[in-house]
């Protein structure tokens, strides 16, 4: 406790401090990792959603397994199985609900396009009523297809561009 | 077995007079009846025979026939497992059967199923709205002259960009 010695800089090493990079990149990664899915289960995929985000198969290492059971919470939406005419005012609050950035996957043939449902009652693709980033197609998708879906829509969010603050804002 | 085939006879024998034409088909009797003599006829089903399920109410679209629909009831019996069928013919101006609601009150859903898809009217029950369906959807679906690919959406589609 003497007054005279002076408490020493912190001294610089040649360690990793800093490091450049571009706003655009740096915030794509941040935000590929940390997709946090809603899911709109409709039908008889929601068992291969079930297999693909439980162990086997795991969907968090990708950063990508925790569902959010409010779309107000989340920013990527599956929907995964057939949408009716009827159902699809609720999918559009849903989509609305949900805060920008957001993406969507259309989960199997039915979101993808009606698949065999070509009648009445049937939406045709819920892209007719939301956008959509990612199209998984099978009677239910493979496990492994989804995967390497989520790894495309993370490969589509890495190379987007990520305005912070823009007009609307 | 012997107690419900038993009873299918005995139904024949004493509703057969009622009945424009009978026979058995896949182990279910199969009464072909009037639409007037419905209600009467399963009435004596259920309070004689003991048909207490009364298991669905379909219709039969014939385009080219005249009359043009035919108007399917089941019933079953918990106490025999045994089906009956009946079925009466409509016409297309005026497809309008007797409603089995005092019956059978699970009848209710049932017809009104069957009144948004094919489009039958059953006297009596006063809740005829859509079921399945949506309000303001125009049409009966499960006619044949109902174009497969005919959408009506709710949500207006989007303008995708080609």
């Amino acid at each position: 406790m003497s007054a005279t010695t002076p408490v020493p800089r912190q001294q610089k090493s040649a360690a990793f401090e800093y490091l450049t990079t571009r706003k655009d990149e740096f915030v794509g990664w941040a935000r590929k990792f940390s997709l946090f899915p809603y899911p709109f289960v409709t039908a008889c995929c929601a068992m291969e959603f079930m297999s693909v985000s439980s162990t086997l198969y795991d969907t968090d290492r990708f950063g990508a397994a925790l569902p959010r059971f409010t779309p107000r919470q989340s920013d990527l939406l599956m929907v995964v199985g057939t949408v009716s005419h009827k159902q699809a005012p609720i999918l559009r609050k849903v989509y609305e609900q949900m805060c920008e950035p957001k993406w969507v996957i259309a989960f199997g043939v039915c979101a993808t396009s009606g698949g065999f449902y070509q009648n009445y009652a049937a939406l045709p693709g819920i892209d007719k009523i939301i956008p959509v980033d990612l199209y998984i197609p099978g009677c239910p998708p493979r496990p492994e297809m989804v995967i390497d879906g989520i790894m495309k829509l993370q490969d589509k969010i890495a190379g987007e561009r990520h305005p912070i603050i823009n007009q609307d804002f | 077995m012997g107690t419900g085939e038993n009873l299918l006879e005995r139904v024949q024998a004493s509703l057969g007079a009622q009945a424009l034409e009978t026979g058995m088909a896949h182990g279910i009797l199969v009464l072909q009846i009037t639409a007037e003599s419905l209600v009467p006829v399963a009435g004596r089903l259920k309070q004689e025979f003991g048909f207490d399920l009364f298991l669905d109410v379909t219709a039969t679209d014939w385009p080219q026939r005249r009359p043009r629909f035919d108007v399917v009831y089941h019933f079953y019996s918990a106490r025999d497992f045994v089906r009956v069928r009946l079925k009466t013919q409509v016409e297309e101006t005026d497809p309008t059967v007797d409603t089995l609601v005092p019956l059978y009150g699970s009848a209710r859903y049932m017809e009104r199923e069957c009144h948004e898809m094919y489009g039958i009217r059953f006297r009596g029950n006063d809740d005829l709205r859509p079921l399945l369906l949506y309000e303001g959807f125009v049409g009966h679906p499960l006619r044949k002259d109902y174009p497969k690919q005919r959408e009506q959406p709710l949500v207006p589609y989007r303008d995708v960009k080609p």
